[in-house]
């Protein structure tokens, strides 16, 4: 073949149309689907309420104090109460921890099977991979959110009925709406919890390791939680990442308190956007010598 | 026709990549044409794998650069791939999927109708038997095969291939060689990173060897064994006094008793000499014969690795020239 009809061979490829992020994002979907240890994060987001609504039958329920007391003491009352409950355990440690099992280990799961140099010799961007790695990090933890407060609300409501609840605020809200609600709040705690796979990917782009990618975003979350607890540095609390896990609770006062949302969105911004910023341009720039 | 359709498949300019106080590969240039069969020869840790690494933009240069089809991988990505497939080290797959599933994923990443050309690449590799199985049970040479296939997907008009044949078994090593063959006759260009001297010397028309990360000689596979291997072989009927003689003729070098009689180096007007001194001393010429060095004792002599032969220098200038 000469020179000339290959370089016209080369160029007619050129020319054909490229994958789409979204092509490149459907696999990664299709990736976490065909891997086991996708299945051990929402198996413990959903075994989390299934374990408290029946230990609450087994044991039968007497109100505790603290935070969620509110609606500790509505728990056999309605079963909307459970998976407002689990929202408010689960936030703190849980939740994070599952996100960050698929968020630190996306890139870095990749670097070290050697599969990232093949991805990255087709004919899609370092860029667009990048990006459907994001995208399917939280799309994880959407599902992983979302599945847990299904398994709350079916359980709970199937232990203690479909009833309304009272509020933060001591207002009774009808159960129709408390179910939106829950639902309204999940999605609100899933911007900081977007900020935490920010984090993740970030560690795991850098990290090159899986498990110290996700034992790493966990160990931040973990000292953020704990500078917020040290006596004198309570001026810091606002701009805390673990902060911002309570902010869906201004929508379970009356009437809805948006400040703490707002407040969430833009603290839980400034842990995200530079995070994955940072993330971005070391992947585009990243020796790929694994394999 | 624009500079991209002129350009040839690659192109190294003063490549180079540092790491730490490592000076992993040193400034090189080489240049592989449309329709070579290109060995890139050297030993292990001579920087090969990060040359061709550097060359797919998977690793970014220290310095220096290079061009696919005129194309910088590091300037416009993926595109500078475009017409171009291959592996580095060993082919990577995900373990939990079959080897179909993995050429989808593949296809879909390529775009082009990729996914269509699955079973006919299959069959190429001979592969489609095993095709519902998954890949982490496949054995080392399926993987292998797996690799070309999945680099068949892009039509390639370049296929670069780190050391394809590495691991296999000698009818796996067979296999593969004719499949590189095959594709080589279908007009596709191959850069094929190696340090099996035989496959290379049967597969390759061009070379280039590298060792400590520089390029030690680049051209014609014959005009390396041409000029690296002047040698003779010659047979009296007393060698003893014949290799005396000879080693007091200045433009023979290198020579020495082998097991077919005194293996020497010269060019064509010192043999001359050396006959007529043999001939004086009244010694018989019962046979001399020229013959062509190996790749083996060339390749040995430009790394520097022990072998009785020309010093390093002599074939690097030869293929400097």
């Amino acid at each position: 073949m000469s020179a000339a009809a290959t370089a016209a061979r080369v160029q007619s490829t050129a020319r054909a149309a490229r994958p789409s992020t979204f092509a490149v994002y459907r696999w990664e979907l299709r990736k976490l689907r065909l891997q086991k240890r996708t299945y051990l994060g929402l198996a413990l987001g959903a075994l989390m309420p299934l374990i408290f609504v029946i230990s609450q039958n087994v044991r039968g329920h007497h109100g505790g104090g603290g935070q969620g007391s509110v609606f500790e003491s509505q728990i056999t009352q309605s079963g909307l109460a459970t998976p407002v409950l689990l929202l408010l355990w689960m936030s703190l440690f849980l939740l994070p921890l599952i996100a960050a099992l698929v968020a630190g280990d996306i890139v870095a799961a990749e670097d070290g099977n050697g599969t990232l140099k093949t991805i990255l010799t087709r004919s899609v961007d370092r860029g667009q991979v990048f990006a459907a790695k994001v995208l399917a990090a939280c799309t994880y933890a959407v599902l992983a959110v979302y599945l847990t407060a299904t398994v709350a609300v079916v359980a709970g409501v199937a232990s203690w009925g479909f009833k309304s609840v009272t509020s933060f605020s001591g207002t009774v809200v009808a159960a129709p709406k408390a179910l939106l609600l829950v639902y309204v709040a999940n999605t609100v705690y899933l911007i900081p919890l977007f900020a935490v796979v920010a984090i993740g990917i970030l560690l795991s782009t850098v990290a090159r390791n899986s498990a110290g990618a996700v034992v790493g975003t966990v160990g931040i979350t973990l000292i953020l939680a704990i500078v917020g607890a040290i006596p004198g540095l309570e001026g810091l609390g606002p701009y805390l990442l673990t902060k911002q896990y309570e902010a869906w609770q201004g929508l379970l006062r009356t009437p809805t308190d948006w400040a703490p949302i707002i407040h969430s969105l833009w603290v839980c911004g400034l842990y995200a956007v530079p995070a994955l910023f940072a993330a971005y341009l070391v992947f585009l720039r990243r020796d790929v010598a694994g394999g | 026709m624009n500079a991209e359709a002129t350009a040839p498949p690659v192109r190294a300019f003063a490549l180079s990549k540092r790491y730490d106080d490592v000076l992993a590969v040193d400034a090189v240039d080489l240049t592989v044409n449309a329709g070579d069969v290109y060995g890139f020869l050297g030993p292990n840790g001579a920087g090969k794998t990060t040359t061709l690494r550097m060359i797919l933009g998977l690793i970014t240069p220290t310095g220096g650069h290079a061009e696919l089809f005129g194309r910088d991988p590091m300037r416009v990505g993926a595109r500078a791939l475009d017409g171009v497939a291959g592996f580095v080290e060993a082919p990577r797959f995900y373990p939990y999927m079959t080897g179909r599933r993995n050429l989808e994923l593949l296809a879909d990443l390529d775009g082009d109708g990729a996914r269509g050309r699955i079973d006919e690449v299959l069959d190429v590799v001979e592969l489609a038997g095993r095709a519902k199985h998954k890949v982490g049970g496949y054995s080392h040479g399926m993987r292998q095969r797996l690799g070309i296939a999945a680099s068949l997907l892009r039509r390639p008009q370049l296929l670069i291939l780190d050391e394809p044949a590495t691991g296999l078994d000698p009818a796996g090593m067979r296999d593969m060689r004719d499949l590189i063959r095959r594709l080589a006759q279908d007009g596709i260009t191959v850069l094929l990173s190696s340090h099996q001297l035989p496959e290379v010397q049967e597969l390759c028309d061009r070379v280039a060897i590298v060792s400590s990360g520089k390029v030690v000689y680049e051209g014609a596979l014959t005009e390396l064994r041409r000029r690296g291997g002047s040698g003779y072989r010659l047979r009296t009927d007393d060698d003893t006094a014949a290799l005396e003689i000879a080693s007091t003729i200045a433009g023979v070098r290198h020579a020495r008793i082998t097991d077919g009689g005194v293996a020497l180096q010269a060019d064509e007007e010192h043999v001359g000499e050396l006959s007529l001194a043999l001939g004086r001393a009244g010694i018989a010429i019962l046979a001399l014969t020229p013959e062509l060095a190996t790749l083996e004792e060339l390749f040995f002599r430009l790394t520097g690795e022990p072998a009785g032969g020309a010093p390093e220098n002599e074939l690097a200038t030869a293929g400097a020239a």
